[in-house]
């Protein structure tokens, strides 16, 4: 009743009024979206830039290796599959991190009196207000060998040398952790805080333990947070270039310092930037889809 | 890094407009980052009246993209380096000087005036000119470091601690040089040891950073790692225990030059910045702030005694010649790309 109420109201304004969401979705998403589309199928040009002519050499460098010189018949390329599969692991081992870490974290905040929720809240968000590259940076500083981490760990007798953290794998994905750590807790404490905590007590009374109980009742409960925090987690992790840099020592490409190397480096390879862009895309429209495809699968049973 | 440098030169860019906010004229600056003296820039904002705005790059890599990316035209001048001089000069994205229009286009020095990169300066001014080599922490390593071997083959003390430049020009140029080899080789064999000796060395390597070069090596997170003269006097500014080597294969040499761009939205006032370059007394505010060299007439007297007689900016009499970094063509760059590619993959 109320739907067909709203519809009337607004009567023949129904289109002007949708025009910013329009104007938003085509400028910011289809656009650029689409001239990406466009570029990763031209020819290159020398030092960047694009010749206006079809090729599909950019995907076909993606796909197949022929040798160093171009000339052997070609095999299957891994260089670019291993750079798309490091990231891979990067991000999901960040995600599993801030899983761990924030779901706690975000149980703790919304069973906490309605009052002081928003404290903590708050105080999850306050390194956020800080740029993502000074926190990257200051995360370098904190964890190198003669920074202050290792300094107090010394000082303290936990160790006799110190920790060599910076510019290895694990730095990285401590620094996307370090990144993405509120994606996570926020999702997460909106699903909890919804929960019916006398679920929980009835539960116990039914003689469940509190591992059950977690399991069985709070969990599926809570799940759409999770999975909603999984994937803003997971998505930005995929395409960071801050923390490999900056932590990883850019010893090895990702896909996101592989495609900025594409029109920034001396390289000035735009279709296959673009390319590359396209299929992380593609990959990342997958991961959406078999989540968008769970949940109404969901939906279905309720 | 990179963005940290953008957001200052975009605070600096606004101090500035909002000091001389009824300047005459404007002056659009596409500079490196940490390059000029801002006393220098307020100076020269002063003297003409001009409001001056600086963007900042971190390689001439990102200069190209981003003018190819549609910068042209809101740019005056730009700082590339030789070899960029002549692949912007190739592309047309450079205007020309006409005689007469450099009132003292006299004081460059003579052996800067005819280079191959511009021949006869109808399109640059020298900047400030180097080498790009590497330094070493002598608390660490205390044996000769007067080799390309330090980076490529190191000692057990260094392996592991040794940043690059993440900027292929110079890593497979100095890996060119050490090997012997010329930098645009065509040669099957000779491409492979390059690529071999990179792929071999990579292990040895902790980091890639060409903007924290410095600071890297001041931190201690490297115990040695690739850098440029300047840079490097920098560096032992803050670490005595610092040394740039001069080593006996050869190194790379370089010069910045400051280019008047095509489509400048004020062409007038871009020639008058380089004629104030120009002059002894700005040019050597610049050379004692960055610690490299200036190519202009006059300026050694009026230089900082440390800089006069600084290791990084002269070589020992038995230091080879450098070598300028040579501009491919499209066949031969991409094999040097792949290698690259293959170093970082």
């Amino acid at each position: 009743m109320s739907g067909l109420v709203e519809k009337s109201s607004f009567g023949g304004l129904r289109k002007p009024l949708l025009m910013p969401a329009w104007v938003m979705i085509g400028f910011f998403l289809i656009i650029p979206v689409l001239t990406m589309l466009v570029y990763s199928f031209l020819t290159k040009e020398f030092r960047g830039g694009v010749i206006w002519e079809f090729s599909l050499a950019a995907y076909d460098q993606f796909f197949f290796d022929r040798g160093l010189f171009g000339d052997e018949p070609p095999k299957i390329e891994w260089t670019y599959i291993n750079i798309f599969w490091r990231s891979i692991v990067q991000a999901f081992v960040a995600t599993i991190i801030c899983l761990v870490i924030g779901f706690p974290t975000a149980y703790f905040i919304a069973t906490r009196s309605a009052n002081t929720r928003n404290i903590w809240l708050f105080l999850i968000t306050v390194p956020y207000w800080v740029n993502l590259l000074i926190r990257t940076v200051s995360m370098k500083f904190l964890i190198r060998d003669s920074g202050p981490l290792n300094h107090w760990l010394m000082q303290a007798g936990f160790i006799d040398s110190p920790i060599h953290l910076i510019n290895t794998n694990f730095a990285v994905q401590l620094g996307l952790f370090y990144s993405y750590l509120p994606f996570m807790v926020l999702p997460i404490y909106a699903s909890v805080e919804r929960y019916n905590f006398s679920l929980s007590e009835a539960s116990a009374d039914l003689y469940a333990g509190r591992w059950t109980t977690l399991r069985r009742i709070v969990l599926p409960a809570v799940k759409p947070g999770i999975i909603a925090g999984c994937i803003l987690v997971f998505v930005p992790s995929l395409g960071a270039f801050l923390a490999p840099d900056l932590l990883g020592g850019a010893k090895n490409f990702m896909i996101g310092t592989l495609i900025e190397e594409q029109f920034k480096g001396a390289s000035g390879n735009w279709p296959f930037g673009a390319a590359a862009s396209m299929l992380l895309l593609s990959l990342v429209l997958v991961v959406l889809l078999f989540y968008a495809r769970s949940q109404s699968k969901q939906a279905l049973h309720h | 890094m990179k963005t940290i440098f953008k957001t200052t030169a975009l605070a600096v860019a606004l101090g500035l407009g909002s000091a001389a906010a009824h300047a005459e004229g404007s002056l659009s600056i596409y500079h490196w980052f940490e390059y000029i003296p801002q006393d220098l820039l307020d100076k020269f904002a002063k003297e003409h009246d001009v409001e001056v705005t600086m963007d900042t790059y971190d390689s001439n890599e990102s200069l190209l993209a981003s003018l190819k990316a549609g910068k042209m035209g809101s740019y005056d001048v730009a700082v590339p380096s030789d070899y960029m001089v002549e692949i912007l000069s190739n592309d047309g994205m450079l205007d020309t000087i006409a005689d007469g229009e450099l009132a003292n286009i006299g004081n460059i020095e003579d052996k800067w005036m005819d280079v191959a990169f511009d021949a006869g300066r109808k399109h640059s001014i020298p900047y400030q000119w180097g080498s790009t080599s590497f330094s070493v922490n002598r608390d660490v390593y205390k044996g000769d470091i007067g080799s390309l071997a330090m980076m490529f083959d190191p000692p057990a003390d260094l392996s592991g601690k040794i940043n690059v430049l993440d900027s292929s020009g110079e890593v497979l140029g100095l890996a060119s040089i050490y090997l012997g080899i010329p930098q645009c080789t065509t040669d099957r064999d000779q491409l492979k040891a390059l690529n071999k000796l990179v792929l071999e060395a990579k292990p040895h390597w902790a980091s890639f950073n060409s903007d924290g070069a410095k600071d890297v090596l001041v931190s201690g997170d490297a115990a040695a790692g690739m850098i440029w003269n300047g840079f490097g006097a920098k560096a032992r500014g803050e670490l005595a225990s610092l040394e740039y080597s001069y080593p006996k294969e050869g190194y790379i040499v370089w010069m910045d030059n400051v280019v008047l761009l095509k489509d400048a939205p004020n062409r007038a006032n871009a020639l008058k910045f380089m004629d104030f370059l120009l002059e002894p007394e700005n040019i050597a505010a610049v050379t004692n702030f960055a610690q490299y060299t200036a190519g202009v007439k006059g300026v050694n007297a009026l230089l900082d005694e440390s800089l006069k007689t600084s290791p990084e900016n002269n070589p020992p009499a038995d230091a080879p010649a450098g070598t300028f970094v040579q501009v491919c063509d499209e066949p031969t760059q991409k094999l040097y790309e792949q290698i690259w590619t293959n170093v970082k993959k």
